[in-house]
C-alpha cells in the first residue's frame, strides 16, 4: 500500500472559500456553508426588504460592523414612493447602527473607494453587479433580498464551490479601447451565460495593465455573462492602491489560481487586436466592432452607472470632448458614479471639459441605468449608453432602444449625434 | 391535473420579468407588468398553477426578488428552464417558487398543457406523447423548498422551539 502526499492544488475562488468556510481545501462543486466577512445593502433591495423578514423571524443583524448600506437606486427618484423609501432607509440605518452612505453614489464604487473591501475577503452584496469587488481579489457576488436577510441573520451564506474559467488576456489595449470593450466583446464570444454561475478570473498582461477602476469594468459586467463572481488576482497596483486609501491589504501574494488546480477551463484573448465596441438593443451580447454596424442617430447620450462612469470613465470620456461641442440633436447626460469620482474629476478639470463640452449632471446615482428617476428614456428614443446592461424598457420606454459602448464611444457619439468610433477623435 | 404551459425563449431577463419603472410600486401593480415586453397581456392570460417553459438563462439580469415575486403574485406554480441566472435560482428557491432544468424543452409549445410528476422527476405533455426528464433539485435546496422557501426553513432553525 502506498500512501502519497497530495498537494492540493486550489484556484483563487477555491482558496477563499476554503478559508471562509474554515477548511483546508474545498472541491469544486462541493456546497458549502461560509461565513460572510461583509454584506452590502441598497435603498432598493436594502432596509425595506430586509426589515420585515428580520423581524418575522425575530432576528438581529449577527455584527452591525460587517454591513454596509449604501442609498443610490432611489436617490432623486422624482416620486413620493422613492422618497418614502430613502426615508425609510436613513431610519433605519440609524436604528440598525449599520454604516450608511447616504447618496454619495452608487453601491459598487462606493464601497470599495471608502475601504471595505481587501483581497481574499468573502461578501455579498444586494445587487447583480456585486462582482464588481472581483477587482481586489474579493469573492464576492450579488443575492436577493431574502437570502440577504438569511445571512444577515446567520452571518452565513451557501456556495456550490465554482469551476474558474480563466479568461487570459495578452498584448496591450490600442487607444480609445477600453476595459468596456472588452467585455461587450466577452458578451459575444461567451453568451449571456457563459459565466455559467462559476468564477470567472482575469490574467494576463493586458490586465495588469489596466487601472483599478478599469478592472473593476471588468469584473462588473461578469454579471452579464452570469458568471457568480469575476475575480481579479491581487498584485502589486492592488496594494498600491488599497494603502493609498489607508487598508492593509494582508497577506495577498497567496491569492492566486495554481495553474494544476481542478477545474480551470482556459480562454484565450489578444487585446491589440480588439476593436471598440458597441452592442444593439436588446443585449449586450449583440455587440460588434464599431465599423460593422450601419449608421445610428442617437437623441441621448448617457454616462453613467457602476459600470461606465467612475473617474476613469470621465477621465476618458473629457479625452475625446475637449474643445468639442455636443451635437444640438443629441443631449449628453452624466451621471458620475460616485461624489468622490466627481470631486476628484472636478479637482482635475474633467467635469468642466464636459460642462464646456455641454453635457448635463445627473445625481450619483443608479439613475436612468436602473429606469428610475425622471430622466429616463421616453419612448422611441435612441440612446448610446456606458451602462452595462441594454435590456429592453430597462431604462424606460419599451419601445426605447440602448446601444452599448465605453465611455469615450458615447463621448464621440454624442459629438457628432450618431454612433462614433473614439479613434476619430484622436488623431486631431 | 394538467397545467397550462406559457413558452417563453432564451435570456428572459429580470427587466421583463419585473420592470425597473414599477419597482417603487407595490407588487400587485408591478406583476399586472411582468413579461409585457415579451409576452403582452401575460397577466391576464396566466392562471392559478400554470407553468414557465424557458429555454437558457432564465431570469437573467437584475437580483431583484421582484422578478419571483411577480411570478408568485400571479400564482405560476413552476418555472422549467433549459438553464437559469444563478440569482434567479436562488431568490426562486429561497421564495417557495419550484425551479428546475430541463434540457429539452423543444417538443413543448405554447398553450400546451403539461403535467409535473416531482416525485419522478418528469413533465408529461400528453398531447404530443413526451414524457421529459427533470434534473432533480439538490438536496439542500430542496429542503428549503419544502419548507416553503427560506424564511420558513430559518424560522425552524432560528427557532425550533415555536
Amino acid at each position: 500500500m502506498f500512501i502519497g502526499v497530495f498537494i492540493l492544488y486550489m484556484s483563487l475562488a477555491q482558496k477563499i472559500l476554503s478559508r471562509a468556510a474554515d477548511h483546508k481545501y474545498v472541491n469544486v462543486g462541493d456546497i458549502i456553508v461560509a461565513k460572510v466577512d461583509l454584506a452590502m445593502i441598497h435603498d432598493s433591495g436594502g432596509p425595506r426588504r430586509v426589515a420585515p423578514i428580520l423581524k418575522e423571524l425575530k432576528s438581529k443583524i449577527f455584527d452591525p460592523s460587517k454591513v454596509v448600506l449604501i442609498s443610490d437606486h432611489f436617490v432623486s427618484s422624482g416620486t413620493s414612493e422613492g422618497n418614502d423609501i430613502l426615508k425609510f432607509t436613513r431610519k433605519w440605518a440609524k436604528h440598525e447602527k449599520v454604516p450608511f452612505y447616504d447618496g454619495e453614489g452608487i453601491c459598487h464604487v462606493v464601497l470599495p473607494e471608502r475601504g471595505h473591501l481587501n483581497p481574499g475577503m468573502l461578501v455579498v452584496g444586494g445587487d447583480s453587479h456585486s462582482p464588481t469587488g472581483g477587482a481586489f481579489g474579493t469573492y464576492m457576488f450579488g443575492i436577493g433580498a431574502t437570502e440577504m436577510a438569511g445571512v444577515l441573520a446567520t452571518g452565513e451564506i451557501w456556495i456550490k464551490v465554482p469551476e474558474t474559467i480563466f479568461l487570459n488576456w495578452s498584448g496591450q489595449l490600442k487607444p480609445a479601447v477600453m476595459a468596456k470593450d472588452m467585455m461587450l466583446f466577452l458578451c459575444r464570444k461567451l453568451g449571456m451565460d457563459g459565466g455559467r454561475y462559476q468564477a470567472i478570473e482575469f490574467s494576463g498582461d493586458a490586465i495588469e495593465q489596466l487601472t483599478m477602476q478599469e478592472r473593476m469594468t471588468l469584473s462588473n459586467m461578469t454579471a452579464e455573462l452570469g458568471a457568480q463572481v469575476g475575480l481579479i488576482a491581487p498584485d502589486k497596483k492592488t496594494e498600491d492602491y488599497l494603502q493609498s486609501l489607508g487598508n492593509d491589504p494582508g497577506n495577498w501574494q497567496t491569492l492566486f489560481t495554481e495553474i494544476k488546480a481542478d477545474g480551470i477551463e482556459h480562454h484565450d484573448f489578444d487585446a491589440s487586436g480588439l476593436e471598440p465596441q458597441v452592442a444593439a438593443p436588446h443585449s449586450p451580447s449583440n455587440s460588434s466592432s464599431i465599423g460593422d454596424i450601419e449608421k445610428v442617430n442617437c437623441d441621448v447620450a448617457y454616462i453613467g452607472a457602476c459600470t461606465g462612469a467612475k473617474y476613469t470613465d470621465l477621465k476618458a470620456a473629457a479625452t475625446i470632448l475637449k474643445d468639442r461641442t455636443v451635437v444640438s440633436t443629441t443631449k449628453l447626460r452624466v451621471a458620475p458614479a460616485s461624489l468622490r469620482d466627481q470631486n476628484k474629476a472636478n479637482a482635475n478639470g474633467i467635469m468642466k471639459i464636459l460642462e464646456d463640452a455641454g453635457a448635463t449632471f445627473l445625481p450619483n446615482a443608479c439613475g436612468i441605468c436602473a429606469g428610475y428617476g425622471t430622466d429616463r428614456l421616453a419612448s422611441g428614443i435612441t440612446c448610446i449608453s456606458s451602462t452595462a446592461r441594454n435590456f429592453r424598457g430597462r431604462m424606460g420606454a419599451d419601445s426605447s432602444e440602448v446601444w452599448l459602448g465605453s465611455p469615450m464611444t458615447v463621448a464621440a457619439s454624442a459629438i457628432t449625434g450618431v454612433i462614433t468610433d473614439p479613434r476619430e477623435f484622436l488623431k486631431s | 391535473m394538467a397545467t397550462k404551459a406559457f413558452v417563453l425563449g432564451n435570456n428572459i431577463d429580470t427587466d421583463q420579468l419585473a420592470p425597473g419603472r414599477y419597482m417603487a410600486a407595490g407588487i400587485e401593480k408591478l406583476a399586472v407588468h411582468c413579461l409585457e415586453a415579451t409576452y403582452p397581456r401575460f397577466s391576464h392570460l396566466s392562471s392559478p398553477g400554470d407553468v414557465i417553459i424557458a429555454g437558457d438563462n432564465f431570469g437573467a439580469g437584475s437580483s431583484r426578488e421582484q422578478a419571483v415575486e411577480a411570478l408568485k403574485f400571479l400564482k405560476i406554480s413552476t418555472v422549467i428552464a433549459r438553464s437559469f441566472a444563478g440569482i434567479f435560482y436562488r431568490n426562486a428557491i429561497n421564495l417557495g417558487l419550484p425551479a428546475i432544468v430541463c434540457k429539452d424543452v423543444s417538443g413543448i409549445q405554447d398553450g400546451d398543457f403539461v403535467k409535473l410528476r416531482i416525485p419522478k422527476n418528469k413533465l408529461d405533455v400528453p398531447s404530443r406523447n413526451l414524457s421529459l426528464d427533470l434534473e432533480p433539485i439538490p438536496p439542500n435546496l430542496a429542503e428549503i423548498l419544502n419548507s416553503g422557501g427560506l424564511i420558513p426553513h430559518l424560522k425552524n432553525r432560528l427557532n425550533p422551539n415555536n
